[in-house]
């Protein structure tokens, strides 16, 4: 047996030491479902259970991710350990893109299948199902008998906006991912600033909508099956921008504090991967949800 | 707060670990993990096995004797669930983390902390899945899911408490299964030994890999689906409800883009472990390494474009019921490739049969018929008789019973020599086998007959012409389910082997094996080639 691995000179790769964190992270998973399935069932414990699941999983997350980021900055990962986390962060990554297909999926389908489907049905049948259907253009054709007349959202105002914010923040943080590679910390930290703050600026617009939405347009999760495509993906969208955002802060933070070097910083690439990941959603969003 | 900084004296080179029951809790080590997920398995698997002896009981004649129907269908959906999610996958997962790592040369999985976390989401997600029937009792629900496990809309919509619990501990196996997966892929890709290119890889590490995207790329699409469900539950969204413009079938689609990958995700390592088991009785090198590698590769790709030919009946366009059947029946030629790999395997080999390679060659025959009742359920028009019926019911056991809880046990009786240090009780193994084997097909061969008949599945109450045949599938489903206290007690007799006298297994315990693991001593050191080794 040799003692060379290829590539890199360091044979031993790093296995952590045992971590209660996993456990108590999967326990406050349990607590966080259990409170939400008893909430949406109107049992009393709902809202404490989730509070208590939720405050779990945040002292498990800042504790956790704060011993990894020790182990990073006492040395512990070499080229190895990096790239097992860039291969990680990957693969995760792709699997989030398969949870919007999911979303994506259903939006293709009932657009080009059921609400075209129901459509057909209403004057050639003798029997009629749902005699509301209106042979209108989608959005409104999928409104349905249940749902109440709403005014879909338009593409060209905060969207477009929200659009040209999401791409400048993907620009900006490969503007600071260019000063890290050569070491202009203040060029670094700006990029970083910028972004978060545009991150937070499109997610106030998102709120924004919403509100706009319920309130004026008539546009709820309710409203026909626009309604549900809209709101599940946007919301799932925005839920992810604000993970984002967190961690772009996290990274900040980090960054102010100077961690990172030019050669080192896989913690700041995983989240420039997953903001981009972000924006090229939502071009997928304001293309198929609000545009076409 | 101080938590980040109090850890400056663990240094990664002097370990200390903890003893006792938080040794399982807090442990990083992929051998540790392990055996938490196969013993985790098998304790499922005798849960979920439980459950359908109740069930067959019921069955025993026609007429409710034993149970309401509400219950029978909660026991159906969440027997399907245990088995599948907290049994099959588990015991894979655990499979994975023993050996995986012993048979590429790497140190560990390459993300250890992770990897303890997909174990520890099991529990709770199995607790979840579980607890609407202790609830039921205290008068809280109606109890567990009663949709059977493919939750369909709109029945699952309108279903009880027990559909949210069902749906929270998807969720929760979900994460568990991509953890896994993730770190499955980041092994084999990074942690490979020097010289181990790809396509050195053991099969088993392929077949895993395959496995590993294939859950990446449906799990996320299935956790999608019941969060619409729940949406649609309890937030006024209509995504399977034809009033707002949805449609049921819509949940069809989505389950079935990750339902029918899985069947291939409970399957590919089996298919990667059978050539190590064959190839070691038959003391030969695993025939037709890269045909069995790029027909997983090609199983892979198919698996997720062919979905929709388990719901052929519910009203789908012609064109797209044409191809849903010609791509589902493609499957059987890279599946074919595999079974003549398998076969020209043991070829003229120096066969000898201990209990993993009689459980390799009941795997073997019996999968076959899972995948030749595959192909007459694949043709459209023949599935217009056989859908929803007990042929589908027999045909899926073959394949997941048969091809999937026997694959397990191939493997469990292949590798225990490797985990304990000691050799298995061959007899009691064999006898296990035998049972097993009589007795599965005793339980499911009827299963077919009835379904041929139009005996319909899901259903407590039959027609008194299926009585004969019901009644010889539930005396073998008792046989079955008592046989497995046998493996249970086999798999408890061979990690005391000191106690019950066993032979000490060598390194090599079986003189055929080749792989990597079989270079490090029985049981290996709890911290194995954290010196890689060097491949050719």
């Amino acid at each position: 047996m040799a003692h060379t691995n290829a590539g890199s000179h360091d044979t031993h790769y790093f296995v952590p030491q045992p971590s209660i964190y996993p456990f108590i992270l999967s326990g406050g998973l349990f607590v966080l479902a259990f409170g939400f399935i008893l909430q949406m069932n109107k049992f009393g414990l709902g809202p404490w259970l989730m509070l208590a699941g939720f405050g779990t999983i945040l002292f498990v997350l800042y504790n956790w991710f704060g011993k990894v980021i020790h182990e990073s900055q006492s040395g512990a990962y070499r080229d190895w350990e990096d790239k097992s986390f860039r291969y990680g962060m990957i693969w995760f990554i792709a699997s989030e893109v398969a949870f919007f297909a999911a979303f994506f999926g259903a939006l293709f389908y009932v657009r080009n299948i059921s609400v075209p489907d129901l459509l057909t049905m209403l004057p050639r049948h003798d029997f009629t199902l749902y005699p509301e259907f209106k042979d209108l253009m989608w959005p409104q054709s999928g409104q349905g008998p249940k749902a109440p007349a709403f005014t879909p959202m338009g593409a060209w105002g905060i969207p477009a906006l929200n659009t040209a914010l999401l791409l400048t923040s993907g620009a900006t943080i490969t503007w600071a991912h260019w000063a890290l590679l050569k070491n202009n910390r203040a060029q670094l930290n700006l990029g970083l600033f910028c972004t978060i703050a545009l991150g937070v600026v499109f997610l106030g617009f998102q709120a924004y909508e919403y509100h706009h939405a319920y309130s004026e347009l008539g546009l709820t999760m309710g409203a026909g099956v626009y309604g549900a495509t809209f709101f599940m993906l946007t919301g799932f969208h925005g839920f992810h921008v604000t993970l984002g955002a967190i961690m772009l802060m996290v990274i900040y933070g980090r960054s102010l504090k100077g961690h990172f070097t030019s050669e080192r910083h896989f913690a700041f690439e995983g989240v420039a991967w997953y903001w981009h990941f972000v924006d090229v959603v939502w071009l997928g969003l304001f293309i198929f949800v609000y545009w076409l | 707060m101080s938590h980040a900084t109090t850890a400056p004296h663990e240094s990664h080179d002097h370990a200390h670990y903890p003893g006792g029951i938080l040794r399982w809790l807090t442990t990083t080590n992929h051998k540790d993990i392990g055996t938490m997920y196969l013993l985790f398995a098998l304790i499922m698997f005798f849960v979920g096995g439980a459950m359908i002896l109740a069930v067959r009981v019921e069955l025993f004649q026609p007429g409710l004797q034993l149970m309401q129907p509400e219950l029978f269908n909660q026991l159906i959906g969440v027997h399907a669930l245990v088995m599948i999610f907290a049994a099959l996958m588990p015991a894979a997962t655990g499979f994975a983390n023993w050996q995986i790592p012993l048979m590429i040369g790497a140190p560990d999985m390459a993300l250890p902390r992770i990897n303890n976390l997909g174990f520890w989401l099991l529990p709770p997600a199995a607790l979840l899945l579980t607890l609407p029937f202790v609830l039921a009792l205290f008068g809280v629900g109606d109890g567990a899911v009663a949709t059977g496990w493919t939750l369909y809309a709109p029945l699952s919509v309108q279903g009880g408490l027990g559909v949210d619990f069902a749906i929270f501990s998807i969720h929760i196996l979900g994460i568990s299964s991509i953890l896994g997966s993730i770190n499955v892929i980041v092994t084999i890709f990074n942690l490979r030994a020097p010289g181990m290119t790809m396509m050195k890889l053991p099969v088993f590490a392929w077949g895993w890999l395959i496995t590993a995207f294939l859950l990446i790329a449906t799990i996320p699409v299935l956790a999608g689906a019941v969060t619409m469900l729940l949406t649609d539950r309890h937030f006024g969204t209509h995504f399977f409800n034809a009033a707002g413009g949805g449609d049921p079938i819509l949940f069809q689609h989505l389950f079935w883009f990750f339902g029918h990958p899985e069947v291939y995700i409970l399957l590919l390592p089996l298919w990667g472990l059978i050539p190590h088991v064959l190839a070691t009785f038959s003391r030969k090198p695993i025939y037709g390494y890269r045909a069995q590698v790029y027909s997983f590769i090609a199983i892979g790709l198919l698996s997720v474009i062919v979905w929709a030919h388990h719901f052929f009946t519910a009203g789908l366009p012609v064109p797209a019921l044409l191809y849903f059947m010609y791509s589902t029946m493609s499957i059987s030629l890279p599946l074919a490739v595999l079974f003549f790999c398998w076969i020209a395997t043991m070829w003229k080999g120096s066969m000898s049969f201990e209990t993993p390679m009689l459980f390799a060659q009941g795997f073997i025959v019996l999968f076959g018929i899972a995948g030749l009742t595959g192909l007459v359920l694949a043709d459209v028009a023949a599935d217009a008789q056989y859908h929803h019926s007990y042929f589908v019911v027999a045909h899926f056991h073959y394949a997941l019973f048969a091809g999937g809880i026997m694959g397990v046990m191939t493997g469990v009786y292949y590798w225990l020599p490797k985990w304990t240090g000691y050799m298995i009780d061959e007899k009691l193994g064999k006898l296990h086998f035998w049972l097993t084997i009589i007795s599965f097909n005793l339980t499911f061969m009827p299963q077919f007959f009835v379904g041929l008949a139009g005996m319909p599945r899901r259903i407590p109450d039959y027609a008194l012409q299926f009585a004969e045949f019901n009644a010889i599938s539930t005396v073998g489903a008792l046989i079955l389910g008592f046989s497995q206290l046998l493996f249970a007690y086999n798999i408890w007799k061979c990690a005391k082997g000191a106690e019950y006298g066993l032979p000490k297994a060598e390194g090599r315990a079986w003189e055929g094996g080749e792989s990597l693991e079989w270079e490090l001593p029985s049981p290996p050191p709890h911290h194995s080639w954290e010196t890689p080794p060097v491949i050719k």
